[in-house]
């Protein structure tokens, strides 16, 4: 795996200047930087469609828990030798179903769901160091898990992202309605004759797989940057179901390649810069929306 | 609701493309035999009798944790009933839910919720379908029929009074304001029966009479309306009939039959006295508040 510092040697060169072609040919200019942005995007696509979901339904809680079952996932892979990726899909979408399996239905079951993946998280983030520690200094990647790294991305994982993305992506479209439905209004959806349980665990799978793919960029900690803030942001900004999907969606896009070249440039860890572009968005959007409503409430008043 | 509608639209006009509508007034639309019903292993209630035909506008009454809820749940399909038959347009229930417009007990939404209002009426139609709607390409390939919908879907906001504060977000409504754009939700399918948990409880006087009157409207119109209740006043005058089931007993009949100082006197097992006002108007007075039932 290469290191953080070996990225630092190549970047060092690259300096931001106004001119935007020459900037874009500076990033651009290596494999591992052309398919961190592929890769990226796939991710971005992915997260965004999935995330608006999660914060429709109110489950970013439970995209968090994933993200923290997919570190003894990855840990786990790298301990016996496997690509990290493997255990970053298979514990998340076990962790999915295991969350599924364990959650109550019926009255309050909203607040007993919370504390089953509580549970969940917790375990898994104590798996997780436990595999950290069976492997002898492996720190470095450590923090990779944790708080992201883009540079260990080579043209086979960016085919196995694409191909899930692809997979779960359909998935999504063709349970979208009835997942709308069984989302905002569970009851209703359920005497209507969609299989809400059947439903919220498929959805609970494609968000681990969104959660896995995202936490390549981000690291399981920052997961949410890519999984919720778009979709938050664009939440805040429309209440058209098809605008807000699209929307989160091109956040998310804009988010990723805008981290990855800020990281390339400053030679800072690009979890730090994903967050910090979301949340910028995240801040702007909540502050048009508070400006438009209290605009709307003066006209209605006048 | 503005009271002053334009042209009384009936709601069968105001929904088009046509589609099964409601029955011929005096079909049969409920029938229970002798229905009891049987939760987390506690007997609710027994010996329902109650025939229920289109058009009428039924309500549900009784004390909290009667088995009123458990009973519309029942006519869904939802909820196997423990003892006798139970038939909803004409088949056993949940075969039918297509034609059933549904309104659960006391659903708000809260700010946070990032939805308009009108595509929580629209889910009403094609929720349950599976795939995911795409309203750009739509109106740009299926033009003619888009519009159609989109028309049907105003018709029936309009209908409701909701047309206002649709296009807000629902968790940015009043209460009120949800309650209708749900009746709207049920109201799309063009359903011929429907089946409200409790639509005013949490409401103002007014928007109560608003909602009750525009139910009975609905009801006129050839739509069987059960609704939830459990103080009877307020819609009283819009009856045709009442179901009461309280303490695991169960009466049904037309209100002037059932609801008597003897009767209410003999359920609750508390008295209750029945009043004719001048107008010919019936009230309940006594009847024991939820309050007092609320252990269960």
């Amino acid at each position: 795996m290469l290191t953080e510092a070996w990225a630092g040697s190549v970047a060092a060169a690259a300096r931001l200047s106004w001119d935007l072609h020459r900037d874009l040919r500076l990033v651009l200019q290596y494999p591992f930087m052309r398919n961190a942005f592929v890769a990226g995007a796939v991710a971005a696509l992915m997260c965004g469609a999935i995330g608006w979901f999660a914060v429709l339904r109110g489950e970013t809680y439970a995209a968090h828990t994933l993200a923290s079952v997919a570190f003894p996932g990855a840990s786990g892979a790298v301990y016996l030798g496997l690509a990290p990726l493997v255990g970053y899909f298979g514990f998340a979408v076990a962790g999915a179903a295991l969350i599924a399996w364990l959650s109550p239905l019926g009255p309050g079951g909203g607040e007993r769901h919370s504390a089953t993946v509580g549970a969940v998280q917790a375990m898994a983030l104590a798996l997780g160091f436990w595999f950290v520690s069976l492997y002898q200094g492996f720190l470095s990647s450590l923090s990779g898990f944790l708080f992201g790294s883009f540079l260990g991305v080579t043209r086979d994982d960016v085919m196995v992202l694409a191909i899930t993305a692809l997979l779960a992506l359909g998935l999504l479209a063709i349970v979208g309605r009835p997942l709308l439905f069984a989302s905002v209004d569970p009851r209703v959806a359920e005497a209507a004759g969609v299989p809400v349980r059947a439903v919220s665990l498929l959805y609970l799978i494609l968000l681990g797989c969104a959660v896995a793919e995202a936490s390549q960029f981000t690291g399981v900690l920052l997961v949410l940057a890519l999984l919720v803030v778009p979709a938050a942001t664009a939440s805040a900004l429309t209440a058209r179901p098809s605008v807000g999907l699209v929307l989160s969606v091109g956040l998310a896009l804009v988010t990723v390649w805008a981290g990855l070249a800020a990281a390339y440039f400053t030679n800072r860890p690009v979890g730090f810069w994903v967050t910090s572009v979301g949340f910028a968005g995240y801040g702007l959007a909540r502050g048009t929306a508070s400006v438009r409503g209290r605009w709307t409430r003066r006209v209605v008043a006048a | 609701m503005s009271p002053a509608h334009p042209e009384r639209n009936s709601v069968v006009e105001a929904l088009d493309p046509p589609g099964p509508g409601p029955s011929p007034v005096g079909a049969p639309t409920v029938v229970a035999a002798g229905v009891a019903a049987r939760a987390g292993g506690r007997l609710l209630f027994e010996g329902l009798d109650a025939t229920v035909t289109a058009g009428q506008f039924v309500a549900v009454l009784g004390p909290n944790g009667a088995g009123k809820s458990t009973f519309l749940r029942m006519l869904l399909g939802l909820h196997p009933p423990a003892a006798g038959s139970l038939t909803v347009l004409g088949e056993r229930p949940g075969r039918r839910n297509h034609d059933i417009g549904y309104l659960p007990q006391r659903r708000s939404f809260d700010s946070s919720v990032r939805i308009r209002g009108v595509d929580l009426v629209r889910l009403g139609v094609d929720g349950h379908r599976w795939g995911t709607p795409l309203p750009l390409v739509r109106r740009l390939f299926d033009r003619a029929r888009f519009e159609q919908e989109q028309r049907h879907l105003d018709d029936v906001v309009a209908r409701v009074g909701a047309t206002a504060y649709g296009q807000r977000a629902i968790g940015e409504v009043s209460g009120g304001e949800q309650q209708r754009l749900l009746i709207a939700q049920a109201l799309v399918r063009q359903p011929r029966l429907l089946l409200l948990d409790e639509p005013l409880d949490s409401l103002d006087l007014p928007n109560q009479q608003g909602v009750a009157a525009l139910l009975q409207q609905i009801s006129a119109d050839g739509v069987t309306v059960v609704i939830v209740a459990h103080d009877v006043n307020p819609i009283l005058g819009y009856l045709d009939q009442v179901i009461y089931i309280v303490g695991g007993r169960a009466l049904a009949g037309p209100p002037e039959t059932v609801i008597t100082t003897e009767n209410l006197s003999r359920l609750y097992g508390a008295p209750i006295e029945v009043i004719r006002t001048s107008s010919g108007q019936l009230v309940v007075v006594g009847q024991p508040d939820a309050a007092s039932f609320h252990a269960h």
